[in-house]
C-alpha cells in the first residue's frame, strides 16, 4: 500500500540478459513504480535492491546529456533516461545492431576510441 | 596491455580536454582517456549555463574586477595566484573558444548591421553582466563539443574512453603513469607517462541528490591522496539551492531552472505562497541576486520551520512572464516541459538544494603541478581557486583555464630529458585491485552505494553538527571493513559490481576527507555550516592540507597565501 491507502503499483521489466556465446535468457523482475519515473530509474533501482550485476551503460542519470543510455525498449531504440517507466510489462533488451559486452551493455565508442 | 606516452590526461570533460590540446599543440604525445566516452560523461557536457569572464563586448569589464567578485565569494580561503589564473587567462580561453565555433549567444545588432560582440548575462555575486553562454540550455553540450572536435583535429592526442584508473603508478618517487582497468574487457592496462593530469571532475556523487554524473564520485582525489599529492579545502561542498525537486521530470538537468533565474528572475516562495529570502538577509523581489550560501540556507532553514513545499523544498514560480516573454527566452524548453505537463505560467515547481560543485581538491601551484613528481591536476578536481564558496560560473572558465595551464605546464616538463618510461610492472596489490580477485562479495555494492549517499546527504551536507559528522566517520570506517581489501571479478567482461567496487574504494576515502575537515573547522564560512558553531572565526581564515601516509589521514591548518605583486 502507497501513502493514499492504493496498492502499490509495480512494473514488471522482462530484461534480456548474458554475454555473447551463451543463449541469450531473459530475467523478468519486478518495480516499484511512481509516476515521473523513467526507465533508467527503474534498472537503477534493480541494481541496488537486487541484482548489482545487471549491466547497463549510463553516465548522466538524468540529464539526456551523455547520450550513453541508448537501448531497445518495448522493440524501439530509446534512452532509458527519457523513456517513461509504466506500470506495466516492459521489454528491454540490448541494442541489437552493436557489439553485445554484457546484458543491455554494448559497445557503442567511436572505434578510433577503443582500446585495441 | 601496456601503452606508452608523454603526456597522460585521466579524464575527457572540458580541463582534460583542453589540456589535451594544449600539450598537444606544444609538440607532446598524448594519451587522453576517461571511464566513460570522450567528451560525453564528467560535469561539463551538463552545464547549461553560465560561463564567468571578464570579456566586456557588452558591458565594459576587467579581469581584475572577476578577481574581486572571486575573492569575495570565496570569503578569505582562496589562493588569489590560483584565482588571477582562472580571471585572467578564462578571457584567453573564452575567445579561443569563440573562435573555435562554440556560439556564444551575441548581442542582437539591427538586420542590417555586423553582429556585435558577446551577450553576457548578470549572475549572483557578480558586479556586473559577466557570464557568456550558449542558447538555449546548451553551454555543456556545445562547449563539450567544441573541445571533442579541436581535439580530434590536433595531431598527437590518442583518446581511448572506457578505461578506468585504478591507481597512480608511482615509480621511485615520481608519478610513472596509472593502473587501469579496460571496462569491456576487464583487462588490467598499464600506461606510462613521463606526466600525467588528473582531471577527474569533482565529488558531488557522494549525495544523493546531486547534479552529477556516475562519473564523480571523486576518483582524482583519491588517486592523487594515495600518491602522495596533497588535497585542500575538502569541507567546502557547495550546494545548488535550487535544484529541481518536483514534479518529476525525465531527460531533464536538475540545475535547469538557473539559466531561467538569469534570464527571468523567478520568485523564490515558501509553502505559504511567500517570499521569504529577507528572513535570512537578502530581498529577492523577483530578481536573481542571491548568493548559492545564502539560497540554501534560507531554503533549508523554511523548510524546517514546516514552511515547506510539499516535497520539501520550495516553489520557484514565473508566473509574472506571459507565455511570449518564457518562449523568447527559452525556445525548445517550453515545448519540452509542456510534453511533461508544465505550464510556466501557470505552475510554479518545487526545487531544492542539490549537491553541485567541490571548491576544495587537489592542492596545485599555478602550474597546475602537484607535490608529487610528474604529477598534475586541473579544472574541478583542483582546489584553492573558490575557497569556501565557488562565485556563479567560474566552474567552466576554471576548466578551461586550469586545463590550459596544466597542459603548458605537462608539454614543457616532458620536453627536457627524463628518466627511462616506467616498463608496466605492477606489484601484486596493483594488480589484484585493478584485476579483481575470484570472491563472492558478501553485499550488494550499489545499495552501500546508495547509503553512503544517503549519509553523506543527512550528517555531511550543507548543515553540519559535531555529532552528525562523528556518526557519519563511524559509519564510513563501518563501510570500509565491509569493502574489504580488492575487488571482486567475475569475468572477462564488463564488471558492473567490480565498478561499483572500485567506485566505493575511491568514494569512502574522500568522503572521510570531507567529514574530517569539517569536523575540525569549528565555525561556519560559506558553504560549510556548522549548526554548533554558527559564527565565522577570524582564526579560521585557514586553509585545511590532508594528506594520507601510511594509511592514515592528517589534517593541517596552513596559512592562506596572500597575493602576490603583479610581476611587470
Amino acid at each position: 500500500m502507497n501513502r493514499d491507502g492504493n496498492t502499490t503499483l509495480t512494473a514488471t521489466l522482462t530484461i534480456q540478459r548474458g554475454v555473447p556465446g551463451q543463449a541469450a535468457r531473459t530475467e523478468t523482475r519486478e518495480v516499484p513504480f511512481e509516476a515521473g519515473q523513467s526507465v533508467l530509474d527503474g534498472l537503477r533501482w534493480i541494481r541496488s535492491h537486487d541484482d548489482a550485476t545487471l549491466a547497463f551503460r549510463f553516465s548522466c542519470i538524468n540529464a539526456n546529456a551523455c547520450k550513453e543510455c541508448m537501448m531497445q525498449i518495448d522493440g524501439k531504440t530509446q534512452y532509458a533516461c527519457t523513456a517513461r517507466l509504466e506500470a506495466r510489462e516492459m521489454q528491454i533488451a540490448p541494442l541489437p545492431n552493436k557489439t553485445l559486452i554484457r546484458d543491455l551493455w554494448t559497445e557503442i565508442a567511436p572505434s578510433d576510441e577503443r582500446l585495441d | 596491455m601496456h601503452i606508452e606516452t608523454d603526456v597522460l590526461i585521466i579524464g575527457a570533460g572540458g580541463a582534460g580536454m583542453y589540456a589535451a590540446i594544449e600539450a598537444a599543440r606544444r609538440g607532446a604525445q598524448v594519451v587522453l582517456l576517461d571511464r566513460s566516452l570522450i567528451g560525453r560523461g564528467g560535469a561539463t557536457v551538463m552545464a547549461q549555463m553560465t560561463v564567468a569572464a571578464a570579456v566586456g563586448e557588452q558591458t565594459p569589464d576587467h579581469w581584475e574586477h572577476h578577481l574581486a567578485d572571486t575573492l569575495k565569494a570565496g570569503r578569505g580561503l582562496c589562493d588569489p595566484a590560483l584565482s588571477r589564473l582562472l580571471c585572467e587567462e578564462g578571457v584567453e580561453c573564452i575567445r579561443e573558444m569563440d573562435a573555435w565555433g562554440v556560439g556564444w549567444a551575441r548581442v542582437p545588432a539591427a538586420d542590417d548591421a555586423p553582429p556585435k560582440g558577446l551577450r553576457a548575462v548578470m549572475a549572483p555575486g557578480h558586479d556586473r553582466a559577466r557570464c557568456v553562454y550558449v542558447d538555449f540550455l546548451n553551454t555543456g553540450p556545445a562547449v563539450s563539443r567544441t573541445l571533442r572536435t579541436q581535439v580530434i583535429r590536433t595531431p598527437g592526442i590518442r583518446r581511448v574512453g572506457d578505461l578506468v584508473v585504478t591507481d597512480l603508478a608511482m615509480r621511485e618517487g615520481r608519478c610513472a603513469g596509472a593502473i587501469a582497468m579496460h571496462a569491456p574487457t576487464s583487462k588490467v592496462v598499464s600506461i606510462a607517462a613521463k606526466a600525467t593530469i588528473v582531471a577527474t571532475g569533482g565529488l558531488t556523487r557522494l549525495y544523493r541528490r546531486n547534479s552529477a554524473s556516475v562519473n564523480m564520485g571523486g576518483d582524482g582525489y583519491a588517486l592523487a591522496l594515495r600518491a602522495g599529492a596533497e588535497l585542500i579545502d575538502m569541507e567546502f561542498v557547495q550546494f545548488f539551492p535550487i535544484g529541481h525537486l518536483a514534479p518529476r521530470l525525465i531527460g531533464m538537468d536538475p540545475i535547469m531552472w538557473d539559466p531561467f533565474r538569469y534570464k527571468l528572475g523567478g520568485r523564490l516562495l515558501n509553502g505559504e505562497m511567500q517570499e521569504f529570502t529577507e528572513r535570512y538577509g537578502m530581498a529577492e523581489s523577483g530578481t536573481y541576486i542571491v548568493t548559492r550560501d545564502l539560497a540554501t540556507y534560507a531554503i533549508t532553514k523554511e523548510v524546517e520551520a514546516g514552511r515547506g513545499s510539499p516535497h520539501g523544498g520550495a516553489y520557484l514560480s514565473f508566473q509574472h512572464c506571459d507565455a511570449a516573454e518564457l518562449r523568447a527566452a527559452f525556445g525548445p524548453v517550453i515545448a519540452r516541459l509542456a510534453k511533461q505537463g508544465i505550464d510556466l505560467t501557470r505552475d510554479a515547481i518545487e526545487v531544492a538544494p542539490i549537491a553541485h560543485y567541490h571548491m576544495g581538491g587537489v592542492r596545485v601551484d599555478t602550474r597546475m603541478a602537484t607535490a608529487v613528481p610528474g604529477l598534475y591536476a586541473a579544472g574541478e578536481a583542483v582546489g584553492g581557486a573558490n575557497g569556501a564558496n565557488r562565485l556563479s560560473g567560474n566552474a567552466i572558465t576554471e576548466a578551461f583555464a586550469f586545463g590550459r595551464a596544466a597542459g603548458r605546464s605537462a608539454a614543457a616538463a616532458v620536453a627536457k630529458p627524463g628518466v627511462a618510461p616506467w616498463d608496466g610492472a605492477l606489484s601484486v596489490a596493483e594488480a589484484a585491485l585493478a584485476g579483481g580477485v575470484v570472491r563472492t562479495l558478501p553485499f550488494n555494492p550499489a545499495e552501500m552505494l546508495v547509503k553512503l549517499q544517503a549519509l553523506m546527504a543527512d550528517d555531511v551536507g550543507p548543515f553540519r553538527t559535531a555529532a552528525g559528522l562523528t556518526r557519519a566517520l563511524e559509519q564510513l570506517s563501518a563501510m570500509r571493513a565491509t569493502l574489504g581489501e580488492f575487488p571482486p571479478r567475475a569475468g572477462d567482461s564488463f564488471d558492473a559490481a567490480r565498478l561499483d567496487w572500485l567506485d566505493l574504494r575511491n568514494m569512502l576515502l574522500v568522503a572521510e576527507t570531507v567529514a574530517r575537515a569539517a569536523l575540525l573547522r569549528n565555525e561556519s564560512r560559506g558553504a560549510h555550516q556548522r549548526e554548533d558553531h554558527p559564527g565565522l572565526e577570524a582564526h579560521w581564515a585557514v586553509n585545511q592540507v590532508v594528506t594520507l601516509k601510511a594509511g592514515a589521514l592528517g589534517i593541517t591548518q596552513r596559512p592562506v597565501p596572500q597575493a602576490q605583486e603583479a610581476h611587470a
